[in-house]
This record gives structure tokens, C-alpha cells and sequence, in this order.
């Protein structure tokens, strides 16, 4: 497959939301047995048939970068974090349905991802307020997925599910709810699975596939 | 009456404290989690409570406020408390939640965390016995023996503590000790991270590939189990698998080379920032406060070490004995008694407020106090001394003073070994390819 034609979609959230988990049950098919920090960043890469079905399918490589880390990390690990930041086609956004304050720090990874190229010395110049500008020339497709469903009791259910309204009220992202210790909550067929697939559609049909963020201060190729 | 109104001054000022505690808990400690079980912040906000409120009866002994026999009264029962927490409630919480944590043990958890209670009091008192701190006037449950021990486990982690923190502030302020790191530096790492990265993803774009040609032809890749699994797998093991774990395995080696890339490139950006910052006004202020500081550490270990070779202990009170010096040598009229009750007083203060900000930080909270306040004792002159002695009875003090050293010395030592085995380290990885 030619470089160009790589599709780079970011999973972010706060520690231990469980990302890599998340990421090896899409990418594998399988549970994650033996979860553990990650530092850094860990990639890996799901095959997916791009409108499935219909005769303009295509196989692509949808690569999951699995950045580490939370949102209050000293600034030269943020730093060091912006370098994968660069060519984002798609960002899929993890928070612990257990933990309120999971979803809230989403918007700080939202803002800590998309404002890479509106600061060129690579510090945030908000002090971290919600802006809704910001996301009206927002074209990367966003998803919000929520785990840990299996931890939390059945009646409270229904209130912890209608409590993460993040982004609904201005971009109206996707929304999955699963645990990731069950295969069966991305089973071919399910709902999960078909929201799933109609937002990895949504990237390669981007009009053009805008490179968002070339790099206004490291002009890096890595071709 | 007057013993109604100390009392409502003295309650009035602990709800002060459990307050402050309960918000420091939340806004710093918990800030990115939901706090479940709210015991805990309630212990410690109690327990902050009332170690605040023993330092601030120290700072009532020397002003001379309230009255004596109500003071005398409130330390006795601030003790009682705080040792209870300390020695019962603490120890019995932290072996329940460690135990509810563990799946197995879950239905008999209070059976088991009263057994491991039962076993840290046993070692809790065996600590007593090597020490020379028994003393056959008092009885087995008195206070005294409670404290002493608190105390001695108290001193060491202090003692501890402060080594590690005597060598490593100047370490820290010091520009002296930074490297050089230029932004061509971080580019190349960048670079190489990103290169890496690239080179993990072609690699399991092919594992993808291979795995779904391999679902499709109809070989199920099945992990070996049992040992006639792994028999059957060495005879009869399609090509593909075998393939799948070669690359598996150099994937592995990648990965764990960007994970130190990655690690080397946040301290080079961590290094630059503190260079960029000793640039500024405040980085020199505090450079400045580094040299000073590090002379204080020398002649703090300097002094433990002859306290240790001479088998000395500090008798007199530090601040009489340095305004008696500078009065004799620069020979001006100076009231010394005047002057050292407000100094010593200052320095009290400034003591309580590093052990304070220190304490919140570390996680030992009541041996900490505990054993703050035996010390403090050390720097206090001879008349605020009696109060202190009477309640907490014939302790040992002089044996305290000189486990301290020890261990401050100790400590001091390894980490500057530890930290100049870190130094040279460092440089060298960087001249690697």
C-alpha cells in the first residue's frame, strides 16, 4: 500500500479509560489479556472495508495511535505527545464510564489535539475553556466511545448513559457505549458495529483528505 | 471559664484545619478521579485536623497563650487521638481496602483485614524491642510506648527524607548540573520516533494482512494449549503462524525502542525547558538560592557526621548559640534573650511550614507530626522544653537525636551516588547513534 494512502486516526482519553484495550479489540478481534501503562504511544492497525458491500469497495489500513499519558502531564511531556499529532484524519475519544471526570477532561484532549496548528510554539494559549468556535471548521470526524459498561449496576445505568453529552450539543459526534473485556459489544451486526464502521467511512471519504496540521514548526516527512 | 472559652478556641480552629484537609484532598490529590469511598477522605481530613492542631499548641506554648493547665489538657487528649488514629484506624483501613481489592478474599474481607491488623501490630511492637526506649517505671499500654515507637519509625522516614531532599534541591536549582540540549537535538529524536513508529505500523499492516488472507483460506490460528497442544504445534505448524510470530516478536523489540525515545525525547524537552527558565529573572533568584542551600546541606551532613564521630548531641539551642557568636565577634551591645525568643520563634514557624507543605506531599502523615514535634524540641530553648517533656513523658530524646543523624547521613550519601550514577549516565546515551 503507497503512503498515501494512510489513514491515521488518533484514540485519546485520560489514564487507564482503558484506550489499549479498546484498540486491541478493534484491531484484533481479541480481549486484551494482560493490560499495562503505556508509555508513549502505542500503534496499531485495523483492516477496513471501505462501503462494504457496494462495488466501490476498498481495503484500507486504518492505523489507531494509542497516545499515553493524561491531560495534566508536565508541559515537556505534552510536547513530546504533539509530535503525533501531526495528520490526523479522524480522532476517536475514550472516556471511563465509571468516572465523571473522565468525559469532563475530554475537552482538554480535544483542544490539546485540534489546536496544534493555531499555536506554532506548540504551548496552549487557552487556559483550557471550552470554545465552541473552535469546532464549527472542525472537518476530522470524532467519535466518543464509553467503557467500563459492565462495572456499572444495572439501575444506574440509564442515568450514567444520558449524563455524557459531550460535543452532542454543538457537533453531534458518534456515540458507543461497551466494555471491552466482551467481544460481543462490536459483534458483526450490532449496532455498536455499524456506527462503527459508518465513522471509518466517513474518513476516507473526506472531501480531498485534508492533512490536518502539516506542521507549522517541525516540518518532518516521514515518508 | 476561661477553660470554656480556650476549648471553643481550640475546637473552633480544628473544624478550621478538617476543612482546609478536606479541600486539599479533593482540588489536589483526587483532581483527575471520582472519589467512591468518602472513609477516606474523611480519615484524612481528621487526622490533618488534629496533627495541625498539635503544631499549633506548640506555637501557644512558646506566645504564652491561653491558659497552662488547659493547654496541658488539650495536648494530652490531641495525643490520645491522633495515636489512636494512628496505631488503630489507619492500619485497619489500609488492610481492608488492600484486601476488598484482591477478588478471591472478597467475602471474608473484615475477617482478613483484622488479621493483617493483628500482624502489623506485632511487628508494629517488635520494633520496640532493639531500641533503648523501654523504660520499667511505665506500664505495657502507656502512651509512651506508643509514641516512642511512631517515633522511631517517624525520625527514620524523616531522616530519610530530608537526606534525599538535602542533596537533590540543589541538584535541581542548581544550572551548574543542566546539559546542554539544542532544538536540532530534539529534532533528530523526533525524527528517529517517528521513523520507528513507521516502521511498527508497515510491520503490522503485514500481520493484518497475513492474519485475514489466513481467516479466509480457513486456518483458524489456534494458540497451543495444554502440553499435547504444544506438542502438536512443533510438528505440525503452518507457515503463516510461524511467520506471524517472527514478526510478532521484531514488532516487540520496536516497540519497546520507541517507548525509550520517547522517554529520552520528554527529558530533552524537560532539560530545555529548565535551561530557557534559569535564563529568567526568577531562575537565577532561585540558582542563587540553590548555592546558598547546598553550602546549608553540606554543613548539615558535615555536622551529623562529627555528631556521629564524637558522640555528641545537640544540647544547646542553634539560634542562642549563633546570636552569641555574632555578638562576641562583632562585639555590639545585643539583647540576646530579647531577640532569640522572636527568632527561634520565626524559625519554629518556617519549620512548621516546610513540614507541613513536605507532609502533604508524602503519604507517612501522623509519624511525621509525631516525630516533628520530638525534634522541635531539640531547637527550643530550655524553658519551653518542660512542657513538652512532661506530657510526653521520659522518652529517650537523645537517642532519637542520634538515629536521626544516622539515617539523615545515610540517606544523603546514597542519593548523591544515585544521582551522580544518573548524571554521567545521561550524556553518554545521548552520543549513541
Amino acid at each position: 500500500m503507497a503512503s498515501l494512502d494512510r489513514v491515521k486516526v488518533l484514540v485519546l482519553g485520560d489514564s487507564g479509560v482503558g484506550k489499549s484495550s479498546l484498540v486491541h479489540l478493534l484491531c484484533q478481534n481479541q480481549v486484551l489479556g494482560n493490560p499495562s501503562w503505556t508509555v508513549g504511544c502505542s500503534v496499531d492497525v485495523r483492516v477496513h472495508d471501505y462501503k462494504e458491500g457496494t462495488p466501490e469497495e476498498k481495503t484500507y489500513y486504518i492505523e489507531l495511535w494509542d497516545v499515553g499519558g493524561s491531560v495534566g502531564s508536565a508541559s515537556s511531556v505534552k510536547s513530546t505527545r504533539a509530535v503525533f499529532y501531526n495528520s490526523v484524519n479522524g480522532i476517536i475519544f475514550v472516556h471511563d464510564l465509571t468516572n465523571k471526570k473522565s468525559s469532563q477532561n475530554l475537552r482538554r484532549w480535544s483542544l490539546e489535539a485540534l489546536n496544534r496548528d493555531l499555536v506554532p510554539t506548540g504551548v496552549l494559549v487557552t487556559n483550557g475553556d471550552y470554545d465552541q468556535e473552535q469546532f464549527a471548521d472542525n472537518q476530522i470526524p470524532l467519535l466518543v466511545i464509553g467503557t467500563k459498561l459492565d462495572q456499572i449496576h444495572e439501575t444506574k445505568r440509564h442515568e450514567v448513559l444520558t449524563r455524557t453529552a459531550f460535543l452532542a450539543e454543538d457537533f453531534n459526534p458518534e456515540e458507543i457505549n461497551l466494555d471491552c473485556t466482551n467481544p460481543r459489544y462490536l459483534a458483526a451486526g450490532s449496532s455498536n458495529a455499524v456506527k462503527l464502521s459508518r465513522f471509518f467511512d466517513k474518513i476516507p471519504g473526506f472531501p480531498d483528505r485534508k492533512r490536518f496540521g502539516a506542521g507549522t514548526l517541525k516540518s518532518l516527512h516521514y515518508d | 471559664m476561661s477553660f470554656l472559652i480556650d476549648s471553643s478556641i481550640m475546637i473552633t480552629s480544628q473544624i478550621l484545619f478538617f476543612g482546609f484537609g478536606w479541600l486539599f484532598f479533593m482540588r489536589q490529590l483526587f483532581k483527575d478521579y471520582e472519589i467512591r469511598q468518602y472513609v477516606v477522605q474523611v480519615i484524612f481530613s481528621v487526622t490533618f485536623a488534629f496533627s495541625c492542631t498539635m503544631f499549633e499548641l506548640i506555637i501557644f506554648e512558646i506566645l504564652g497563650v491561653l491558659n497552662s493547665s488547659s493547654r496541658y489538657f488539650h495536648w494530652k487528649m490531641n495525643l490520645c487521638v491522633i495515636l489512636l488514629i494512628l496505631v488503630f484506624m489507619v492500619p485497619f483501613y489500609i488492610g481492608y481496602f488492600i484486601v476488598s481489592n484482591i477478588r478471591l478474599l472478597h467475602k471474608q474481607r473484615l475477617l482478613f483485614s483484622c488479621l493483617l491488623w493483628l500482624t502489623f501490630m506485632y511487628f508494629f511492637w517488635k520494633l520496640g524491642d532493639p531500641f533503648p526506649i523501654l523504660s520499667p517505671k511505665h506500664g505495657i499500654l502507656s502512651i509512651e510506648q506508643l509514641i516512642s515507637r511512631v517515633g522511631v519509625i517517624g525520625v527514620t522516614l524523616m531522616a530519610l527524607l530530608s537526606g534525599f531532599g538535602a542533596v537533590n534541591c540543589p541538584y535541581t536549582y542548581m544550572s551548574y548540573f543542566l546539559r546542554n540540549v539544542t532544538d536540532t537535538d530534539i529534532l533528530a529524536l523526533e525524527r528517529r520516533l517517528l521513523q520507528t513508529m513507521d516502521m511498527i505500523i508497515s510491520k503490522k499492516k503485514r500481520m493484518a494482512m497475513a492474519r485475514r488472507t489466513m481467516f479466509q483460506k480457513g486456518e483458524v490460528h489456534n494458540k497451543p494449549s495444554g502440553f499435547w497442544g504444544m506438542i502438536k504445534s512443533v510438528t505440525t505448524s503452518a507457515s503463516g503462524s510461524e511467520n506471524l510470530t517472527l514478526i510478532q516478536q521484531e514488532v516487540d523489540a520496536l516497540e519497546e525502542l520507541s517507548r525509550q525515545l520517547f522517554l529520552e525525547t520528554a527529558d530533552l524537552y524537560a532539560t530545555k525547558e529548565r535551561i530557557e527558565y534559569s535564563k529568567t529573572f526568577k531562575g537565577k533568584y532561585f540558582n542563587f538560592l540553590g548555592y546558598f542551600f547546598s553550602i546549608y546541606c553540606v554543613w548539615k551532613i558535615f555536622m551529623a557526621t562529627i555528631n556521629i564521630v564524637f558522640d555528641r548531641v545537640g544540647k544547646t539551642d542553634p539560634v542562642t548559640r549563633g546570636i552569641e557568636i555574632t555578638v562576641n565577634y562583632l562585639g555590639i551591645q545585643f539583647d540576646v534573650k530579647f531577640w532569640s525568643q522572636h527568632i527561634s520563634f520565626i524559625l519554629v514557624g518556617i519549620i512548621i511550614v516546610t513540614s507541613i507543605r513536605g507532609l502533604l506531599i508524602t503519604l507517612t502523615k501522623g509519624m511525621y507530626f509525631v516525630s516533628s514535634v520530638l525534634l522541635i524540641r531539640m531547637s527550643m530553648p530550655l524553658e519551653y522544653r518542660t512542657i513538652i517533656t512532661e506530657v510526653l513523658g521520659e522518652l529517650q530524646f537523645n537517642f532519637y537525636h542520634r538515629w536521626f543523624d544516622v539515617i539523615f547521613l545515610v540517606s544523603a550519601l546514597s542519593s548523591i551516588l544515585f544521582l551522580y550514577l544518573a548524571h554521567k549516565q545521561a550524556p553518554e546515551k545521548q552520543m549513541a547513534p
